[in-house]
């Protein structure tokens, strides 16, 4: 990448005692991205969250009890509480917390929150990652044929972008999910809703990529290398993909990052609010931290807002975390 | 300056016509498309008793055997001046800006939304003070000291701050503070100011904290950046060199550079929460515009959905276009583009 070279050059002159050689973007983004601890803890957290949510069903087998076991058994919810757990540990009072329940149980119900926490991780990773590439996807195509062909397409897709920033994002999708039917392209239940929410989040946050990528792109247009490319007779869809993607690939991959913990903040809200992925009694649970969240609204037993509310806040404390250190490593102008 | 201000106001009405388009497809055409007849339309105005003839004669009273584009037209219009009612009991006038009657409560739904505003608009102003003056402290402080350790702990801690979902720490200091402790009012409670100002304050005092605090850590994110980008500037370094005292420096040079972008997002996340914090206000059971949209959607009440999307819409699109008009009385380059 020969545009890179004057932020390569300084660095490779740091290390002593090396041979000065060419670096890609890559490698040196990546050193960069090693020296930064939270960052790497951030991606190792995230790592570990995704491998939680693939083996979930193994995970639950050797540490907990199927997610949709009820567990009423007299001597572990207390009937005179009003179907509490027995047992405190710590400041969790009737949490039931013990080295079979390890982050206790669901009051009236007593199912082990452990494992609904487990699987909670399964619909907001899949659906956070999923809608953030449908943003991408939108985001850039959009974003990338405003800022290069400029003009009236430019100003109509602007305008889109503003608007749907002036929608009220939340309340929209909320109301989108009420309004559309039970059963719709050959899907139900929650494969529909996993879908419907998945278009519907990625659908609203394109503009965010969409301005960043336009922004980016304007300013690419007017490079030398693009001047070059056109007087050898290269086309504007050319000129695109062969000279401006490659560029554009360290931020769309950046703000992609960024997005995915807005995403999970997102549908969990969704849950929170009772319009996400339902909960299922029988087959794959559909448990999600923000429904579990609104139960334990319900309920006012800390263990139970404790661990769900947890488990978001990690998540999207790691993926903010790995975001932010990858910008940093990426962006060629930042002063570390 | 005039033709700025007067291409902004038509770019923002314009704005919020195809939003009020959009809106209107979407609770009024999807329907269709989802197999929702006029008859159905009518059926949720109608007592569950109603039989087919009944559904069918108010279907045509309200209008819904029209195309979509006659139904969007008759919105907008009683929008603007109002329209008349044939419920067959007599006719009701409904006063522009009418937002029609809700399904179920045959309240005006413009009377309900200036009913609700008030709420909205406490738990926005008191958090939204608070969430400035702590945020933008919070910055200036650390990028006066980058590096430090209260930088990075501040830094760390907003980083925290943005990654707490406000429920969460909503349900929690409600846990702890209201029924643990006892220190607050409980969730649910609210009093007017014109009431008693003090309960008001003290009704309000969580959930203020609570939304405040998602924000806080975001603008001192903002402020510190802006804040370090602005002190490297060439001006700051000729304040210095003419020997101004280094208080000046930082609060006449650096800030106010630093705080115009600030301002601007201040006044999107005003306006956008002026609309409805749906998520506080459902925690904290605060009936304001997020709980009445909430509460519109699980009962499928179109015509309050359609009346608190735009209500909303319209906040954002007003506070976007205060705000850039502050800027270009502000900032001169700004006219020019």
């Amino acid at each position: 990448m020969a545009t890179r070279t004057e932020t390569s050059a300084p660095e490779a002159t740091k290390a002593p005692a090396k041979a000065i050689e060419g670096r890609s973007l890559g490698r040196i983004a990546w050193t960069r991205l090693k020296r930064d601890k939270a960052a790497m803890a951030g991606g190792v957290v995230v790592i570990l969250l995704i491998l939680m949510a693939v083996f979930a069903p193994l995970i639950v087998s050797w540490f907990g009890h199927p997610p949709n076991e009820f567990h009423q058994d007299a001597d572990l919810l207390a009937a005179e509480l009003g179907g509490l757990p027995r047992g405190d540990f710590l400041f969790f009072e009737n949490s039931g917390m013990s080295g079979d329940f390890l982050f206790g149980l669901e009051p009236q119900n007593g199912r082990d929150l452990f494992s609904e926490v487990v699987y909670g991780a399964r619909v907001s990773l899949l659906i956070a990652f999923l809608a953030t590439l449908v943003s991408v996807l939108i985001g850039s195509t959009l974003g990338v044929i405003a800022g290069f062909f400029g003009g009236i397409v430019d100003t109509v897709i602007s305008f889109l972008m503003n608007v749907f920033l002036a929608f009220p994002l939340l309340l929209f999708a909320i109301a989108l999910v009420g309004v559309l039917p039970d059963r719709a392209f050959g899907l139900s239940g929650n494969s529909l809703r996993i879908a419907l929410l998945i278009f519907i989040i990625g659908f609203f946050n394109w503009p965010y990529i969409a301005r960043i990528v336009r922004g980016q792109t304007l300013s690419l247009r007017e490079r030398e290398f693009v001047d070059a490319a056109r007087s050898l007779g290269a086309r504007g869809p050319y000129i695109i993909v062969k000279e401006m993607l490659p560029n554009l690939v360290a931020p769309i991959l950046v703000y992609a990052t960024l997005l995915i913990p807005t995403n999970i903040l997102f549908e969990a809200a969704l849950s929170f609010l009772g319009v996400g992925v339902q909960r299922q009694v029988v087959g794959e649970p559909g448990v999600t931290w923000g429904g579990l969240l609104a139960d334990a609204a319900r309920n006012s037993v800390v263990h139970f807002m404790f661990f769900p509310g947890m488990a978001i806040f990690i998540t999207v404390l790691a993926f903010n975390l790995f975001g932010d250190g990858l910008r940093d490593a990426l962006d060629p102008k930042s002063k570390r | 300056m005039v033709t700025f201000f007067i291409r902004r106001t038509i770019g923002a009405a314009l704005m919020l016509f195809v939003v009020s388009i959009s809106t209107f497809l979407i609770f009024f055409g999807l329907p269709r498309l989802a197999g929702a007849t006029p008859e159905t339309f009518a059926a949720r105005y109608l007592s569950r008793t109603a039989d087919a003839h009944a559904q069918q004669v108010f279907a045509e009273k309200l209008g819904f055997y029209d195309p979509l584009w006659l139904q969007y037209w008759n919105w907008i219009k009683a929008v603007f001046v109002g329209t008349d009612y044939d419920y067959g009991t007599g006719i009701e006038h409904c006063a522009a800006p009418c937002f029609g009657y809700s399904f179920r409560t045959n309240h005006a739904v413009w009377d309900d939304l200036v009913d609700r505003l008030p709420v909205t608009v406490s738990l926005t102003v008191g958090a939204s003070i608070l969430w400035l003056l702590t945020g933008v402290a919070v910055g200036v402080l650390s990028a006066l000291r980058k590096g430090s350790f209260f930088d990075r702990a501040a830094m760390t801690g907003a980083l925290a701050g943005v990654s707490l979902p406000p429920y969460f720490t909503g349900l929690m200091f409600l846990y702890f503070f209201s029924y643990q402790f006892d220190l607050t009012a409980p969730g649910g409670t609210y009093v007017n100011f014109t009431d008693d100002p003090g309960e008001w304050a003290y009704s309000l005092i969580l959930p203020w904290i609570t939304l405040a605090m998602l924000n806080a850590a975001a603008y001192a994110r903002f402020t510190r950046a802006g804040m370090l980008d602005t002190m490297g500037e060439d001006f700051i370094r000729t304040a210095r060199a003419k020997g101004l005292h280094e208080r000046v420096v930082v609060t006449k040079h650096g800030l106010r550079a630093a705080l115009t972008p600030i301002i601007t997002i201040f006044g999107l996340d005003v306006g956008l929460l002026l609309g409805g914090a749906i998520l506080t206000e459902s925690t904290f059971g605060l009936k304001g515009l997020g709980y009445f949209a909430i509460d519109a959607i699980n009962k499928q009440d179109f015509p309050q959905i359609m009346g608190v999307t735009m209500f909303a819409a319209f906040f954002v699109v007003v506070a976007n276009l205060i705000v850039d008009m502050l800027y270009a009385v502000v900032d001169p380059r700004v006219r020019l583009s």
